[in-house]
């Protein structure tokens, strides 16, 4: 039985936590309307990207009431969507929350925070410490938030530990116009995601947003790429969209069955690698 | 057709190939009506002035504008003093007749003549040049009220060499056609519909009599582009550059200009005193909050 999800490719206001809430409203009910069961909602989705010192105005906890809209739109929808977490030790946080049955099931902090060239992000957020899987309806799943999907480590942990789901939510800027192609960014980001789809045998649900913040453009093109590498569904570039797609389980066990490299995977031998190289201890259970 | 690998990864640096220039000229474009629609709104406006010089870079920047924006939201200003030249009215005229903005002409010789004649000491034509650029920027900033944003023309060689007036054509509310070289801007032109004779003339400033921007820089914009391309762009060292066969000299040249005016692409300095201040610490986006 495949699940149908619905990715909202939008355009949150800069800073506007009220008015990202309201449109958060309208994309739920569009995704409810066209049967989805889960609407995936792009990075900082309630506050938008390039928030420099908004990023302190606009963070809350976890459980902040603001909050309680997204939780309780939740009752109908599975909802994924990104905010400014402020943690219980008052450090700020990229944070990727999963709303289902009028709770927050799960919360992922951005781990890798890109600080160079167009990036900041360091510089107004703390790291997450860690890559945890989670269930819902659709399987067992872990998210990697823009930056954290480059890391080719971060797809691979969430594979070994069983999940066949990575959502992406991403904030990317579109740049490279050369000619003779797509988008320098767009042609990267496909290639990461066909590649991880396919070695790692599980969904890539990418979601990147639109429009424009102080001169940068976001250039969308959301997609959805199955375990057998193929492009399930995927949005236009730069436009709004509500994208729809299905994750398939029954997919990921052929494929599975055709291509067992995660059977395969022999974690225990990359544990050694890295514990040796690192110097930390490393117990064989042989 | 360039190859992925030549798109994202190995360009061999070659004074003698131009293609690592070549641009997406319908990417661009869609890129840039985004732009200028997106960040009128964002700005809390919904026209563009754009001040209009008969050449290529106003030229795109207007016919963006008109696209973007609708032409009956467009006010062309076309700002001639006595040394502009008839050629360039023509080009304005056929530009608004091609892309249906309106545009008005607004002579500039009075005011700057009578500012100049009660000058007593002897004024050289950088500080005439530089009053007409200012000028005809104080006059867009006015025909901009109460709802318009003044659209940047100044080019991305422009920009680096700081080959334009600070506060004069370099000021503006967005600029749509600063990271295009020359080169690329001229393709982009092309594409787009701007007519041939205004793409292919020699780029001036027409701050005098005569002058042409190639003949005052002292070399062209092919050759600085290229050069610009390889030290900004793709980061290489002028050390690189010269390996790799270009000009010493030039390369020397062009990474001192690029030095030397970096002041104009920046704010004004502020000095630092308080917990907190404007440019150093207090740093909130301009789109804060914006629909």
């Amino acid at each position: 039985m495949s699940i149908r999800i619905a990715i909202a490719q939008c355009a949150p206001a800069l800073g506007a936590v009220k008015r990202n809430l309201d449109m958060h409203d309208k994309w739920i009910a569009r995704a409810k309307a066209a049967g989805a069961r889960l609407v995936i909602f792009p990075e900082l989705s309630l506050t938008g990207y390039y928030l420099k010192d908004l990023a302190a105005d606009v963070a809350c906890a976890a459980d902040d009431p603001q909050l309680a809209r997204i939780a309780e739109a939740s009752r109908d929808i599975d909802i994924s969507a990104g905010f400014v977490e402020r943690s219980a030790d008052a450090k700020l946080h990229i944070a990727q929350g999963h709303w289902s049955g009028g709770k927050l099931v799960h919360v992922h902090r951005k781990v890798y925070l890109p600080t160079y060239g167009i990036f900041d992000d360091g510089r107004y957020f703390g790291p997450g410490d860690r890559f945890e899987t989670y269930q819902w309806a659709g399987g067992t799943t872990g998210v990697a938030i823009c930056e954290d999907l480059w890391h080719v480590s971060t797809p691979y942990l969430y594979a070994a530990a069983g999940a066949t789901i990575v959502l992406a939510p991403s904030a990317s800027p579109g740049r490279g116009v050369a000619e003779g192609g797509d988008l320098g960014t767009a042609e990267s980001c496909r290639l990461m995601d066909r590649f991880y789809a396919s070695y790692l045998t599980v969904y890539i649900v990418y979601v990147n947003r639109v429009g424009h913040e102080d001169g940068i453009a976001f250039w969308g093109g959301s997609e959805i790429v199955a375990p057998d590498g193929t492009v399930a569904a995927r949005a236009p570039e730069f436009d709004e969209d509500l994208l729809i797609g299905e994750i398939d389980p029954e997919l990921v066990a052929r494929e599975r069955a055709r291509n067992p490299l995660l059977r395969d995977e022999r974690e225990d031998i990359v544990l050694r690698n890295i514990a040796g190289r690192l110097g930390l201890p490393f117990d064989r259970r042989d | 057709m360039t190859s992925t690998l030549a798109r994202t990864g190995v360009v061999r640096p070659d004074p003698k190939d131009p293609s690592p220039l070549r641009i997406d000229e319908a990417l661009v474009r869609k890129m840039l009506i985004l732009f200028i629609r997106d960040e009128t709104v964002k700005a809390r406006l919904r026209r563009a002035v754009v001040g209009v010089s008969g050449g290529v870079d106003s030229a795109v920047t207007v016919a963006l504008a008109a696209e973007a924006l609708g032409p009956e939201n467009v006010l062309a200003l076309f700002t001639p003093y006595r040394t502009s030249s008839p050629e360039s009215r023509d080009h304005a005229q056929q530009l608004s007749r091609k892309f249906g903005f309106t545009l008005e002409e607004v002579p500039i010789t009075e005011q700057v003549d009578a500012y100049f004649r009660a000058r007593k000491e002897k004024v050289d034509k950088v500080r005439i040049g530089n009053k007409m650029a200012r000028e005809r920027k104080s006059i867009e900033y006015d025909r901009s009220w109460p709802d318009g944003i003044v659209l940047g023309t100044s080019n991305k060689t422009e920009l680096l060499l700081g080959y334009g007036t600070q506060f004069g054509d370099m000021a503006c509310g967005i600029n749509p056609v600063g990271d295009l070289y020359k080169t690329q801007l001229r393709e982009l032109a092309l594409s787009i519909g701007i007519p041939e004779a205004i793409v292919r003339k020699p780029p001036t400033a027409e701050l005098w009599e005569g002058q042409t921007d190639e003949g005052e820089l002292g070399f062209t914009y092919a050759d600085a582009d290229l050069i610009l391309y390889h030290m900004v762009d793709r980061r290489l060292r002028p050390a690189e550059l010269v390996e790799h066969g270009f000009d010493a000299q030039l390369v020397a040249r062009i990474r001192e200009l690029v030095r030397r005016n970096h002041y104009k692409r920046v704010m004004p300095l502020i000095a630092k005193l308080s917990l907190r201040t404007v440019g150093h610490d207090f740093l909130y986006p301009r789109d804060w909050e914006a629909d």
